[in-house]
């Protein structure tokens, strides 16, 4: 993993991304040349349509896939080209993910669910007491304070979004991925699940949602309009 | 090594996510292990008993017995059934099959058995008269109730003295000590000095040797024997008697050394000497016959060794039926946490990960079962012993079982030897990992994007 120095300032950086997928004879086009840069402490809303291509690139932010062509810069690290086991600590280190359906592991209680990230820490060390104190503390972070040793059947939908926060946090990711993250909810937990990453965001980190509802993406910082596999514009288009 | 403990630790949530799942694809490991510890251990306990029984014979001993030709075809004796049949052993080989002739030889005992009636006032009992000289009380192990056995003195003096074995000392005195009392044999009055204590029957060794009942037998002094009664030996049969001619019906030859590793270098030698003597002196007819327990004991383990192999085979397939039902599990397993499989690689797992996680799962329930099983394997004796009195019950009631076999049931103990114990749970986490590698790969194989879509 090569540092960049000259993009440090960004937490990630994509320069001309290009992402095809080969089906039989008909080669999709499913990224065309995506520039976007995300300062630190940013809060983006990608947007758009299905079949825009903001999957696809959520995918290649998530480090999950790599690109047919251009860079990925994450955390000064070029990702485009690593290693399947290389993205593995990739997403454990630098990247946060909120998932729209929260996937938690349902055999898990919800202290054990936010410490699953640091079993899959680079250097495989045990799970001691400091990170349990932290797991804890995220817990109550997150509100979750009295429902650790719940398993997940036993919450609701708001509360099983906040372990998977508190899940996202637990190695201090240099961004959040949140996918839909208010998907699943009622507004009123819509908004309390908002309020989560606002705070989040106040506090320095940079968080990356892929949100189609226009309420939760004015929440955001900027939006970004994906459209036929590019950027076609940032702000709000109202219907 | 607490990381494994951890792992093990997260294997055995998910396992119990699914008890009744988990307890039943063990089953079948549970049942593998047993049936091959069992197996080995009825198969060990059946090769002791057919050791024991030839080891009953004397390990060192030789023993040629003799053996009644095929019958003549009548058109022979021209319609006279009544001819003398000459055969078996004669007082000549005794001689030659003595110490002074086989120095390896310790002692040769002869013995000339008749069946016969035996009286005692009015009680009569149907048994078998042994000729036989003092050495046959200690080559056939025997045990005094009360008396004395055939001595040498009663042989040199022919005296008419009987020893009589318990059950005829029941039959004949009920309730009346029999030492001292006089019983008759054909005719002629025999003196009890001795009682010999029961015995259990020897077993039939394959075709080689009848089995014997010891407790209906009237031991007298061989020459007693030869001179009041002779050779001949006339039985009525339907109309026609028949009659026969036997000098001696078995000699036993104890051979010099200790019953283990001296003996089985002098016992196959010394047997192809005793061969040799006999066909010379016997001009080869074959109206004799030769068994060496040690040569019947090499068969036996043999045989044994055999036997264990199939037995742990059909075991052992089992096993392997037990892992295969553990793998389909593990593979529908797996595609039922396809999103859990998607979400721990989102969270950074590796492949090596997913691995090791379905592995380690599919270990500790081969594992568990394993344990299990060994445990029921530990147990096969008294779950055999269980099985023993259930089938008595069944058969004393209803079914009229073959009692040779009812016997070898009987007798049987299963013998659990500790490798086994530890052959079958290594076998069962092996079966663990070889059934559990497929779906942890295919686990691991999946394209995480895939996977985290995945409903």
């Amino acid at each position: 993993m090569s540092k960049i120095a000259e993009s440090v300032e960004f937490a990630a950086q994509v320069i001309d991304l290009h992402k095809h997928y080969y089906l039989g004879e008909i080669t999709v086009h499913a990224l065309r040349g995506v520039n976007l840069n995300f300062p630190r402490g940013d809060f983006v809303a990608i947007m758009g349509s299905s079949g825009s291509g903001k999957s696809t690139l959520l995918n290649l932010l998530g480090a999950l896939d790599r690109p047919t062509g251009g860079q990925y810069i994450l955390g000064g690290h070029d990702v485009s080209k690593m290693t399947d086991n290389q993205l593995s600590d990739i997403r454990n280190r630098l990247i946060g993910f909120i998932f729209q359906s929260y996937n938690l592991i349902p055999q898990y209680t919800v202290l054990e669910n936010i410490e699953v990230p640091l079993h899959y820490r680079a250097s495989r060390r045990a799970i001691d007491s400091e990170d349990r104190d932290r797991c804890e503390h995220l817990g109550k972070l997150v509100g979750l304070d009295g429902r650790l040793d719940h398993k997940p059947f036993q919450l609701s939908g708001g509360q099983q979004q906040r372990v998977a926060i508190a899940r996202s946090l637990v190695n201090n990711p240099e961004i959040i991925l949140a996918d839909e993250p208010t998907g699943n909810l009622d507004s009123k937990t819509e908004e309390e699940i908002m309020q989560i990453l606002l705070d989040l965001n106040a506090e320095g980190r940079t968080i990356i949602m892929v949100t189609h509802e226009d309420n939760v993406a004015e929440l955001a910082k900027r939006q970004i309009h994906m459209k036929d596999g590019t950027v076609a514009g940032e702000g709000i288009f109202r219907g | 090594m607490f990381r494994l403990f951890r792992t093990i630790n997260l294997a055995i949530k998910s396992l119990l996510l699914h008890k009744l799942r988990s307890a039943l694809t063990m089953l079948g490991i549970v049942f593998g292990v047993f049936s091959v510890i069992a197996m080995l251990a009825i198969g060990e306990g059946a090769s002791k008993q057919a050791q024991d029984q030839v080891l009953e014979l004397g390990a060192t001993n030789i023993i040629v017995r003799s053996v009644k030709p095929p019958q003549q075809t009548s058109s022979n004796s021209s319609g006279n059934s009544s001819f003398i049949l000459r055969y078996g052993l004669l007082r000549d080989d005794l001689k030659l099959l003595s110490k002074e002739n086989i120095p390896a030889i310790k002692r040769s005992v002869p013995i000339r058995e008749v069946n016969s009636e035996v009286r005692y006032r009015h009680r009569e009992m149907n048994c078998r008269i042994v000729g036989c000289t003092a050495g046959y009380y200690e080559t056939n192990n025997l045990n005094l109730r009360d008396g004395r056995f055939i001595t040498e003195h009663d042989q040199d003096k022919i005296d008419t003295v009987a020893v009589i074995a318990s059950e005829v000392a029941e039959t004949l005195f009920p309730g009346e000590d029999p030492i001292g009392k006089s019983i008759q044999v054909k005719g002629e009055y025999y003196e009890v000095r001795g009682v010999t204590r029961t015995r259990g029957a020897t077993a039939a060794i394959g075709g080689s040797l009848a089995g014997q009942d010891y407790n209906k037998d009237v031991y007298i002094p061989l020459r007693t024997m030869q001179v009041r009664m002779g050779d001949d030996n006339i039985q009525r049969q339907q109309g026609s008697f028949s009659a026969e001619s036997v000098q001696l019906h078995q000699i036993t030859l104890q051979l010099e050394g200790d019953e283990k590793k001296e003996a089985e270098d002098i016992v196959i030698p010394v047997s192809e000497v005793v061969r040799e003597t006999m066909r010379i002196n016997h001009k080869d007819t074959d109206d004799w016959a030769i068994i060496v327990p040690m040569e019947l004991l090499e068969q036996a383990k043999q045989i044994q060794l055999i036997f264990n192999l199939v037995l742990g085979s059909i075991a052992a397939i089992s096993l392997v039926v037990g892992g295969i039902g553990i793998m389909n599990i593990m593979l529908a397993t797996v595609t039922e946490r396809t999103r859990e499989i998607g979400v721990r690689r989102a969270l950074g797992a590796r492949q090596r990960d997913i691995i090791e996680q379905f592995l380690v799962e599919t270990i500790v329930l081969s594992g568990v079962g394993g344990a299990i099983g060994m445990l029921l394997g530990w147990l096969t004796p008294q779950i055999f012993s269980v099985t023993q009195t259930v089938f008595d019950m069944f058969s004393s009631e209803a079914v009229e079982i073959d009692s040779g076999f009812n016997n070898m049931f009987a007798d049987l103990t299963p013998d659990v030897q500790p490798w086994t114990l530890g052959l079958a749970f290594g076998i069962s986490v092996g079966i663990g990992i070889i059934f559990g590698v497929y779906p942890a790969m295919a686990a691991a194989r999946l394209d995480p994007i895939e996977a985290l879509r995945h409903e």
